[in-house]
This record gives structure tokens, C-alpha cells and sequence, in this order.
């Protein structure tokens, strides 16, 4: 086993950054995703849940090269994008954001909704007789006894990100230091018969993810403790 | 807004669902308890959540001269200045039990702030409790004391309590029963009571509103209305009268207590009350027989006169009796058809009711 190379180091720390970034926007656009389908009546609600739980059933490389017909200089967001001089999204960091938080975007969501939906109406109604408005309800009651499920969402949407791999490709190719992430990186060690390589930064994506669970594990077991 | 408006609640609800159906409007005064009593299904509960504006119902609700609910009007329920008392505590688990008591507290301003925690604490029982940090781990009836307290912290001006006992096993509920009693005796504030029982409503009520499917049959003084032979609850097997009575004399040798009420008087086991202290007695209508002439000796020590008011039949055996004891009180009495016949009871004959036992509530 070799140390890192400065080219791989700057893959891993790129992943690091992508999943962050993701996991923290992920848990803004989730949350009023995860309220709303977990409160609604509306008769749209099943589109709604089956266009966010679309990523899961649909190949990354389907979902890749959409976003990239989308975001290219002749799709919509692409005309969009260079009309407000934001430059281009695709083989960008920012294109790869976007791309990550729409393929992890079911896993947000769906355990923070579940948390949603297990908490009932009940105390949100106690709070509501206590004079609590909508949002000091939702500040106050909703997100601490959703607790868990937003730890559940945090991990998902996080492990998800960094193992990442065909939406990266297709619309964000191997730019080093912009879009070469870990996954990236390792498949083209492999590509180049360096399992030397690979196998450093495989081993270290194992442990690191196996450290990550359970950590967050042992967290969520003292929380429950705690709430229950 | 009219006088009587505000010393009372009115209220008018219609309420479609699918296989239920709500048309229910009462007046009840804004004092005392007054419970919505009902067999399940009856749609108590709904009512008091439309009260409560957690359930969204055509009609109006104006509450001591306030309107909360009218054509053009809906307070949402933060803002409608009430207490709530869920069936299950419903206590915040992620808070602490202090916590938990502050909640609403925290959220009314100060110059509203009627009810000082320290006497809620004291009026609960809480002292011991109000340091716990999970509410998880309180008993069934320390959770719903301290569910009761976290409502009256708010300084509602009105308590709504949707069967607070009917989650609790039998020694809990008496646990809260005397807590309850003492909220009733000394807080001003008028309480909505659901409940599907009525040894608690007999215990705790001033006024009845009694509902069916729905709709309301009937509204009225906690006595007058359960002494009625039209309404269903003299059918039930513990049906029976309400009496307030003053303690009157204790006899120390025997160990009882004489209780004094307009138009006569009852001998019940020791209590405690000092005298002159007004207690509720109830006493139902299977314990009470009937003798058409004083009886001699016999073991029954309380025998009151009275007169025949009202017949109605009861099944194929059993007719049920009302009598008016003095001027105004009223006793009920279930006797068999046999006894009725034999002893050539009617309408506005003088009788004696022999009364086999007092329950006292309070």
C-alpha cells in the first residue's frame, strides 16, 4: 500500500465537499418536501411521491443524460444559465450539485416523511391548543420528534452521494480537482491496471464509510434514548 | 353582543363525514362543568374538536360574548385563548415534564398570566414530578396531571377535556377524580367535559348536554335533565339522581353522617367533611324500592316520602318511577311491573322510597 498521491487526495476531498454540499441542501429542499407530502390531500400528492421516488428505479446514466440535455447550451437551463452569465453546469462542480441533490433526493425525503407521518397530528394539535402558530409548531414539536428520521436522511443522502458514480460520469466526465470524484478516480485506476491505487482508495472509502455508519449509529442510539 | 351571551357558550355545528354525520347546537353556561355525554359514536368528541377549531365545521361558535367561529369568522386554535386536555396526555416526549408545564406558558404574554405555576404545581400534586426530565417514565395519571396543568398554565378561559380518564386504569382515575373535584371547586374557569361514563359525569358535572348520533336531545342542569324518564340515560342500568345535599350532624357513635337537602335527609357512612360542607349524592334508581305506607322495622335507615310524578314502562318486567321528594328534588325508581301492580301505584300517589345506598361523590 502506497500513500495517496496528491491527485487522489484532491478526488477525495472533492467527494467530501460534493456530499456535504449535497447532504445540506438536500435536508432544505427535503424538508418542506417530506412536510408537505406527509400532510397533503391533494389528489396530485402520488404524482408528487412518484416523481421524488423516481432516481431510485431510474439507471444514473438515464437520469445523467437528461441533466445534461437540460443544462447543456441548448437546453433550457443551459439558455438560462448563460442568459444570466452563470457560465455552464455541466462538467462544473455546481452541475455536479445539482445533479447529486436530484439522484439522492428519495432518500431524504422519504425517511424524514416517515418521520413526519409517525409523529400523527396529535402533537402538533396539543401544541396548537398551547398557542403555538403553524411555524412555532413546526420549529418547536415537528422537527425534534423528527429526529431520527433526519438522521436516517443525513446518512443516506451523504453515503449515497460518495458512492456516486453514473450521474457524475455523464454529466460531469473526469476534470480533475472540478469533477473527479472518488468514484471517478477509482474506475479509472482500474481502467489503467493501477489496483495499487485503487485499492487505497477503495479500502479507505470502506472504512470511512463503515466509521461514518457508526458513528451516526451510536449518536442515534443515545438521541432515542434520550426522546424516548 | 347580548347579557346572556356572555356568561355562556353557544354553539352550532354541521359536520358531514362519510359514514357520520354532526348537527349539534347548545347553549350551556359559562360556569361550572358541563358535560357532553354520549354513547361513542355519538360524536362528542368531534363536537368538542370544533369547538376547539381543531375540526373545521360549518356554524358558530361565540364563547362568553367572544365569537370564535361565525359565516365570516374562523379564530384558528392558537389564537383562541382555551385549554385542551387530550384523552392520552399526549405529553411532549422530547421535553422534560417542566418543560412540558411551560410550554403554553411561555407562549401567552405575561400580563395573561393568571394561573401561577406554583399554584398549579401545588393544586396537581406536582412538586415531586415537575423535575423529571422523561415524561415517559411518569404513571398514566402523573402524565395526564401534569397534561391537565400544562393546559390550565395558558389561563384558558375555558377547559375543554375530552375523557381525560378513559386511558387510565381504575386506580389512576381515582388517583385524578379528587384533583379534578378540586379544579371544579376552586378554579373559575368553565370546563367542557366529554365522557361516555356517568359515575364521572354524576360526580363532576353541573350541566348535561346529552347527544345521539349526532345531534344533541337534550340540554340542561346536571339534576333536572338525569331525573328525566324521556331521555335515554334513565334507561341505563346506573341510572339515577343527583342530589346536593349540606352535611348536617355526625354521629360519632355509629359512625355516620346525616346530609340535609330541601325535603328531607339521608344517613350515610362516616364523612369527613366539616359540617355545613354541600356534597353530591347520587343515588340510582335500582336502589330504591318502593312502600306505599311507612315501612315499620326494617334495616333500610333512610326512607324518604314523596309523590309519584311520572310511569314508564322498562322492557317487559321493569317499569321505572319518578318521584318528587319536598319541593323540588326528584328520585328515581326501577321496580318490577309485579311490585307496581300489586301495590296499585299511579300518577300522584304518596309513597316512601326506601334508598339501599348513597354513593357520595364529593
Amino acid at each position: 500500500m502506497t500513500s495517496l498521491d496528491p491527485a487522489d487526495l484532491q478526488a477525495v476531498w472533492l467527494t467530501l465537499k460534493l456530499a456535504s454540499v449535497t447532504t445540506c441542501l438536500l435536508l432544505l429542499i427535503a424538508t418542506p418536501i417530506a412536510w408537505w407530502l406527509s400532510h397533503s390531500r391533494k389528489w396530485y400528492k402520488g404524482l408528487v411521491s412518484a416523481a421524488v421516488a423516481l432516481p431510485l428505479v431510474l439507471p444514473p446514466t438515464v437520469l445523467g443524460f437528461y441533466l445534461l440535455l437540460l443544462m447543456g447550451p441548448n437546453g433550457p437551463v443551459g439558455e438560462l444559465t448563460s442568459y444570466l452569465n452563470l457560465g455552464r453546469l455541466p462538467f462544473s462542480f455546481a452541475g455536479l450539485v445539482i445533479g447529486s441533490v436530484l439522484f439522492s433526493l428519495p432518500f431524504a425525503v422519504q425517511p424524514i416523511q416517515n418521520a413526519f407521518e409517525a409523529m400523527g397530528q396529535r402533537p402538533l394539535e396539543v401544541a396548537a391548543t398551547l398557542r403555538a402558530s403553524a411555524w412555532d409548531r413546526f420549529i418547536s414539536v415537528a422537527l425534534p420528534l423528527a429526529r431520527p428520521g433526519f438522521l436516517t436522511a443525513t446518512i443516506l443522502a451523504f453515503a449515497h452521494t460518495v458512492g456516486e458514480f453514473g450521474v457524475v460520469l455523464m454529466l460531469g466526465g473526469n476534470i480533475p480537482g472540478e469533477t473527479r470524484v472518488l468514484s471517478v478516480a477509482i474506475y479509472g485506476h482500474v481502467e489503467a491496471m493501477e489496483y495499487g491505487a485503487a485499492h487505497v482508495l477503495s479500502g479507505g472509502m470502506v472504512l470511512f464509510s463503515f466509521l461514518v455508519l457508526l458513528g451516526l449509529y451510536l449518536a442515534g442510539g443515545q438521541l432515542s434514548k434520550v426522546t424516548k | 353582543m347580548s347579557e346572556t351571551a356572555l356568561n355562556e357558550i353557544q354553539a352550532r355545528f354541521a359536520l358531514q363525514r362519510e359514514n357520520f354525520a354532526l348537527e349539534a347546537s347548545f347553549n350551556a353556561p359559562a360556569v361550572g362543568v358541563t358535560a357532553l355525554f354520549g354513547p361513542s359514536g355519538s360524536g362528542k368528541t368531534t363536537l368538542l374538536r370544533c369547538i376547539a377549531g381543531l375540526e373545521r365545521a360549518q356554524g358558530a361558535l361565540h364563547v362568553k360574548g367572544e365569537t370564535w367561529q361565525d359565516k365570516n369568522t374562523f379564530v384558528p386554535v392558537h389564537k383562541r385563548p382555551l385549554g385542551y386536555v387530550f384523552q392520552e396526555a399526549s405529553l411532549f416526549p422530547h421535553l422534560s415534564v417542566r418543560a412540558n408545564l411551560e410550554y403554553g406558558l411561555k407562549r401567552i404574554v405575561p400580563s395573561e398570566r393568571k394561573v401561577p405555576l406554583e399554584q398549579v404545581v401545588e393544586w396537581l400534586g406536582l412538586s415531586r414530578l415537575i423535575e423529571r426530565k422523561e415524561p415517559a417514565l411518569l404513571s398514566g395519571g402523573e402524565r395526564q396531571r401534569v397534561a391537565i396543568g400544562r393546559a390550565l398554565l395558558t389561563s384558558p378561559r375555558i377547559l375543554l377535556m375530552d375523557e381525560p380518564l378513559s386511558a387510565l386504569d381504575s386506580n389512576s382515575k381515582r388517583e385524578i377524580l379528587p384533583y379534578l373535584e378540586r379544579l371544579h371547586r376552586e378554579l373559575s374557569i368553565p370546563v367542557l367535559y366529554v365522557s361516555h361514563a356517568m359515575d364521572e359525569v354524576a360526580r363532576l358535572a353541573d350541566h348535561l348536554v346529552l347527544l345521539e348520533k349526532g345531534r344533541v336531545i337534550a340540554s340542561g342542569a346536571l339534576h333536572e335533565t338525569l331525573a328525566r324518564l324521556d331521555l335515554p340515560t334513565a334507561h341505563f342500568d346506573d341510572a339515577g339522581a343527583v342530589i346536593e345535599a349540606a352535611v348536617a350532624r355526625h354521629d360519632e357513635p355509629y359512625h355516620l353522617t346525616r346530609l340535609d337537602f330541601s325535603g328531607g335527609s339521608l344517613w350515610v357512612g362516616k364523612e369527613d367533611s366539616p359540617l355545613g360542607t354541600t356534597v353530591r349524592a347520587r343515588i340510582l334508581a335500582r336502589d330504591v324500592s318502593i312502600a306505599t305506607q311507612m315501612p315499620q322495622a326494617t334495616s333500610i335507615s333512610n326512607i324518604l316520602s314523596g309523590m309519584i310524578t311520572e310511569i314508564r314502562d322498562e322492557g317487559p318486567d321493569k317499569v321505572m318511577l319518578r318521584i318528587k321528594i319536598g319541593e323540588s328534588q326528584i328520585l328515581l325508581s326501577r321496580i318490577t311491573r309485579r311490585s307496581h301492580d300489586q301495590l296499585g301505584l299511579f300518577v300522584g300517589r304518596e309513597v316512601f322510597a326506601q334508598v339501599k345506598s348513597v354513593a357520595l361523590m364529593a
